[in-house]
Parts: structure tokens; C-alpha cells; sequence
């Protein structure tokens, strides 16, 4: 992609394309244009809607109001940076991800290999697996209430087990546990299927080949499946991660503006900066946030480059 | 083709008889049956666990409002002055009522209309969006596939980054954007930028990737325009990929709940998503028939498109496109 490798294969590139553009016939020419235009429609609203009020965003950052328009330089980083509510909510949400995506990446891929086995109903499991994505979200609240308040189902069921239980959960350290399995039984099922999916175009003459060599189950995971994940995986790790900043509606939902500490994520500390109408401190938090997702990205695709590189297909 | 297949039983066969006593294959046929039943049943257990919180919302619908009074009244029953009564010490988890009662539905179909109001709202956000939005990202798909200019690359990358941001980092963008075309207060302020989003574009365009360049020349040599060639051989081959990313965006904003609260001020027009999680206590014993009915829509489009789902993402290989 853009990333490109060593100099001496961009210089290649770059004469290749000369050559190319010398040769470039007129209908070429006209069939370039005509396929852009395709583009123009989302091109066009993307910038209308996100990537010009973006800009506006960067220019509000380096402002000390939105009104008086003064210069202050990186003064509103420096104060996001320093403010102990941001660090809170940067601690808890970059805690958050990095436990949750992983393990849903992992358990999803579990799931996939144990019904890869030839089990029975595979295709009724599949569905159950992936029927919480349709649950809404208002009656997931409701359920998450029921299960996990102070006087809710799951204190009621560890008290068999000789546990206080008496754990207000979505208000205690633990919250952020309760939100990870809420986020876990959400989004498991449809990274399942991907993986599933994947699976199953793995070619099964190399398979046969490593059978025949006598490998085992678990070195053939390794050596042969597992290079042909590398793609998927970093799908699902792309979707696990656009859908960890999602589980916030129901974060949002269970505990209002303010909650308890360790479930504060930085979506709230956004929202409420909005609601305070406090624009710049938003606007660096988010570039700050842009920047770091552009380079969690990079480091994906280049990890992607790195493992799949003699993979064809 | 014949030979090499003969050649391999041959050895599996020299291998069977040769190496490994007798009773060797029975035994190993025994523990892979142990192993599979062990896997049904941790399947099965898992898929119990998943499908928990679907069947009590569904069960507990039929539940009368005394009935829900005495099992959750722990949690949800609040009195007019609105101290905590306490009609049952602690939660009684319930997946099957005493007795059968439609009353949670009565009142919700018939007597306070407020809820169908705003389910119908909900529908109202969602359809334009949806459809829109596919068909945006089915040109975009397209475009991105045949147009192999500079710019491309950089242009993909910005929508990846953009499908990655959480709402509220294109928050302040939205409202600037709605403030400016004076779209605040109206559902154009949810509906356009949900349209762009960037979201469909990216699956579409990772599929269509994948159709043979030599389809599109062999109807380039017979004379198709581009239109001709996106309408008649690309849209048809990603059907499944539109049908599937189409559930998910349908799902996905089924259930917004971050842009009516802050770009609409009249909670009248709310969807469902918002409204029934803000759901005061005098009406929570309705919540479960409210939650039932709000799943419908997602449940049949969901048992519409399940197969989509999983064929439709069968050919997606890598990320970058």
C-alpha cells in the first residue's frame, strides 16, 4: 500500500509508473476518469461530513475558545494531557481495548476451530452464537441491570456458593470485567463466522500433504492454518476494535454521565467536554485520539505485511 | 490424478497394517468420538449462556406486571416519592412466568401509543440511512476497485481511520457540519452523515477487490461503458457482501443511541434505542414487551439474512484493498 518498503523499490515503482502513463491510451485515459467518478459521491460527503470539519477540529485545537480565536499553540494538549479525569479515561479505555480485543479475537478463534470439528448442529450453534448481535441494545441494559445490580441475579447465584455478594458490580473496580464479558458475548459470534470463513478456504491439498508427513493437529494449526489466518485476524481485530468503541452506548446506557471510576471511559470525558461546551480541550483529545489510532493501524498492516508476505491468495 | 490417490491409501493401508496393532483404529476412533461429544457440549453450554438475555427478554414479555413487580421489583420498582420499595429483598430470576399474560403487550399496542410512535421513528432513521448508504458505498466499492490513481491508497487509508474513530471524535465535526447547513434538531443531521459513512464502503470495496480483472475486460472488448460493467457484472457478483453489510448497518443503528441524544433536543422524536432505556420506573414493567417488539425487526432481518451473513464474508481476504 502507501507504506511503501525500500528506496530502491519505490524509485522502481515510480519509473514503472512513468512508463505506464507514456503508454496510457486514450480510452484508458477515459476509463480512469469514468472509474473515479464512482468515487465522487462518498468522496464527496466524507469530506462534506468528516474530513473538512476535521480540519476545524485541528484549527479549534490550537485555539484558546472558539470565539476569541487566539493562538495558544499546543496549550489545550498540554492541559487534556495533564488533566487527571482524561488520564483516568485514557488509562481505562486503552485497559479496556487491549484486554478485550485480543481476547475476542482469541476466543472467537477457539470457538471457530471447535466447530470446525464435525460436530452435530453446527449450523443451529452457529446462529445461537451469533443471535446476541441482534439483541438491542435498550434490552441488553435492562438485562445487564437485572444480572448484575446489588441485588441482581449474579450476586444472588454466588451466594450459593458461599460468596458475600453484595457487589453493586457496575459500580465497583469490577465494572470494567462486567462490561468486557458484556462486550465479549456480543461480538464473539461474528468474529466466529469470520473465522470460520477462513478456516475453511485454507487449501486442503497442503492440509492432506502435512496429514501424509504425519503432523499433528496442533502443528498443522500452526505451521499451516494459521498463516492463512493472519489476514482474518487482523479483520477481526479491526472490527473487535471499531466495536470496542461502541460498547459505550451501553456503558453510556447502564450508568449515565458520570460513573463509577473504572468504568470512565473516554467517550464520557468527550461527551462531557461537549456538553461543557469546552470545544478545544475536545478537539485535542480528539487528534490526539486520531493520531494514535493511525498508528495502532500502521503497525497492524505493516505486522500483516510481515507475516503474510509469502502467502499468494 | 488416480495413481497418486491409489499410491496414498496404499501407504495409509502399509502404515495401518504394519506399524500399529490391532484394535489401534478402534481406539482412536473412540477418543475422536469422546473429543466431539466434548465439543458438543461445550458448544452447546456456550450457546445456552449466548442465547440467555434473548430468551428472557422474550419469556419475561409475557409476564404480568404483579409478577414482574415480585421478581425484579428489587431493582426496578421506585415509589412516587422516589425512595426504593422493596417488594421482593432480592432479584428472582424468572425464564418461564407462572402465568402466560399478554397485558404487557395490551398496553403497549393499545393504550400508550408512545411506544410505536417512537419505534416508528426508529424505522424512519434507519431505512434511509441503510439503503443509502449501500448504494453509496456499492459506487464507492466500485470506484475503488477500477480506479488506480495516486491519490487511491491515501484515500482508503483516511477511511479506515475515519470507520475506526469512536462517534465522539467526529462529534464536534457532525454538529459543526449540521449547525453550518442548519440541519440541527432534524433527522438530515443523522441521516446524511450516516449515509457516508465510511463503514460499508470499506467491506464492499475489500470484496470487490477480489472480481477477476478478466470480467471486466472480457465486457470492456464487447463494449460495456463503466456503468454498464458496474451494473451488470459487479453488483450482481457482491450481492452477498451488499446483503450482509447491509445487516450489519441496519443493526448498527437499530441501535444508536449517541446521536439523537446530542443532535436532536425534542425527545419526542427519539428512537426506541433512546427511549426505552430512559424508560421511567412507572413503566418498566413494560419494558421486556417493548424490548420484544423492538427485536422483531432485527430478528427478521437477521433470519432473512444469516446466510448472507456467513457466505457473504466467505471470500474476504486481506484488510488492505
Amino acid at each position: 500500500m502507501m507504506m511503501a518498503g525500500s528506496n530502491v523499490k519505490k524509485a522502481e515503482k515510480i519509473s514503472d509508473k512513468k512508463i505506464k502513463r507514456q503508454k496510457l491510451s486514450k480510452h484508458q485515459k477515459r476509463t480512469r476518469w469514468g472509474s473515479a467518478a464512482f468515487l465522487i459521491p462518498s468522496v464527496a460527503g466524507c469530506a462534506l461530513f468528516f474530513f473538512v470539519p476535521y480540519l476545524v477540529v485541528i484549527y479549534y485545537s490550537v485555539l484558546d475558545n472558539p470565539i476569541g480565536k487566539h493562538f495558544v499553540g499546543f496549550d489545550n494538549y498540554i492541559s487534556v494531557v495533564s488533566n487527571s479525569a482524561f488520564r483516568r479515561a485514557v488509562t481505562n479505555t486503552g485497559l479496556f481495548s487491549a484486554v478485550a480485543v485480543p481476547l475476542a479475537v482469541l476466543l472467537s478463534l477457539l470457538l471457530a476451530l471447535l466447530l470446525d470439528n464435525k460436530i452435530p448442529f453446527r449450523t443451529q450453534f452457529r446462529s445461537f452464537l451469533l443471535s446476541p448481535m441482534m439483541v438491542p441494545v435498550a434490552s441488553i441494559v435492562l438485562i445487564w441491570q437485572v444480572l448484575f445490580d446489588q441485588n441482581g441475579a449474579f450476586n444472588v447465584f454466588i451466594r450459593h456458593f458461599g460468596f458475600a455478594g453484595n457487589i453493586d458490580w457496575m459500580k465497583s473496580n469490577y465494572g470494567i470485567v462486567v462490561v468486557v464479558f458484556l462486550f465479549l458475548w456480543k461480538n464473539i459470534g461474528y468474529n466466529m463466522i469470520l473465522f470460520m470463513a477462513a478456516l475453511s478456504s485454507v487449501p486442503q491439498d497442503i492440509i492432506e500433504v502435512a496429514r501424509l508427513e504425519s503432523a499433528g493437529r496442533v502443528k498443522i494449526f500452526f505451521m499451516i492454518k494459521l498463516r492463512y489466518l493472519v489476514s482474518t485476524i487482523v479483520f477481526v481485530t479491526i472490527m473487535s476494535l471499531i466495536n470496542s468503541f461502541k460498547i459505550f452506548r451501553e456503558i453510556y446506557l447502564l450508568t449515565n454521565d458520570y460513573p463509577f471510576e473504572s468504568v470512565y471511559m473516554l467517550q464520557h470525558f468527550m461527551n462531557n467536554k461537549f456538553k461543557n461546551l469546552d470545544y478545544q480541550m475536545l478537539s485535542a483529545a480528539a487528534v490526539i485520539m486520531s493520531i494514535v489510532m493511525v498508528i495502532l493501524i500502521v503497525l497492524l498492516f505493516k505486522a500483516e505485511e510481515h507475516f503474510s508476505k509469502d502467502l499468494d491468495g | 490424478m488416480e495413481n497418486k490417490k491409489l499410491d496414498d491409501n496404499l501407504i495409509k493401508d502399509s502404515k495401518r497394517f504394519a506399524v500399529r496393532p490391532e484394535g489401534h483404529g478402534r481406539r482412536k476412533k473412540i477418543i475422536r468420538a469422546i473429543c466431539v461429544s466434548i465439543a458438543t457440549v461445550l458448544t452447546a453450554a456456550i450457546s445456552l449462556l449466548f442465547m440467555m438475555p434473548i430468551i428472557l427478554t422474550i419469556t419475561n414479555s409475557f409476564m404480568s406486571p404483579t409478577e414482574f413487580a415480585a421478581n425484579y421489583g428489587a431493582i426496578f420498582a421506585t415509589t412516587k416519592s422516589g425512595g426504593r420499595q422493596f417488594v421482593s429483598e432480592l432479584v428472582n430470576l424468572k425464564f418461564i412466568p407462572d402465568m402466560v399474560s399478554f397485558s404487557q403487550y395490551a398496553t403497549v399496542l393499545l393504550k400508550s401509543k408512545d411506544y410505536l410512535l417512537k419505534f416508528w421513528n426508529s424505522m424512519i432513521l434507519v431505512l434511509p440511512i441503510m439503503i443509502f448508504q449501500l448504494m453509496v458505498a456499492a459506487f464507492a466499492g466500485y470506484g475503488f476497485y477500477r480506479y488506480k490513481g495516486k491519490i487511491r491508497g491515501v484515500i482508503f487509508f483516511a477511511y479506515i481511520i475515519l470507520m475506526l474513530m469512536p462517534y465522539q471524535v467526529t462529534l464536534v465535526p457532525n454538529y459543526l457540519v449540521s449547525n453550518w447547513l442548519g440541519l440541527l434538531d432534524s433527522y438530515w443531521a443523522i441521516w446524511l452523515p450516516g449515509i457516508f459513512s465510511p463503514f460499508s464502503v470499506y467491506l464492499i470495496t475489500k470484496y470487490m477487490n477480489r472480481i477477476p480483472i478478466s470480467c471486466i475486460e472480457a465486457a470492456q472488448i464487447d463494449g460495456a461503458g463503466e456503468f454498464k460493467i458496474f451494473t451488470k457484472i459487479a453488483l450482481p457478483m457482491s450481492k452477498g457482501i451488499i446483503m450482509s453489510t447491509g445487516i450489519l448497518v441496519f443493526i448498527d443503528y437499530w441501535n444508536m443511541v449517541e446521536q439523537p441524544l446530542i443532535l436532536l433536543s425534542d425527545p419526542e422524536r427519539y428512537p426506541l434505542s433512546v427511549y426505552l432505556s430512559k424508560i421511567n420506573a412507572g413503566e418498566v414493567t413494560l419494558a421486556f414487551a417493548v424490548a420484544t417488539i423492538y427485536l422483531i425487526p432485527t430478528l427478521l432481518v437477521f433470519l432473512y439474512g444469516e446466510e448472507y451473513l456467513v457466505e457473504g464474508i466467505t471470500y474476504q481476504g486481506g484488510v488492505k484493498a
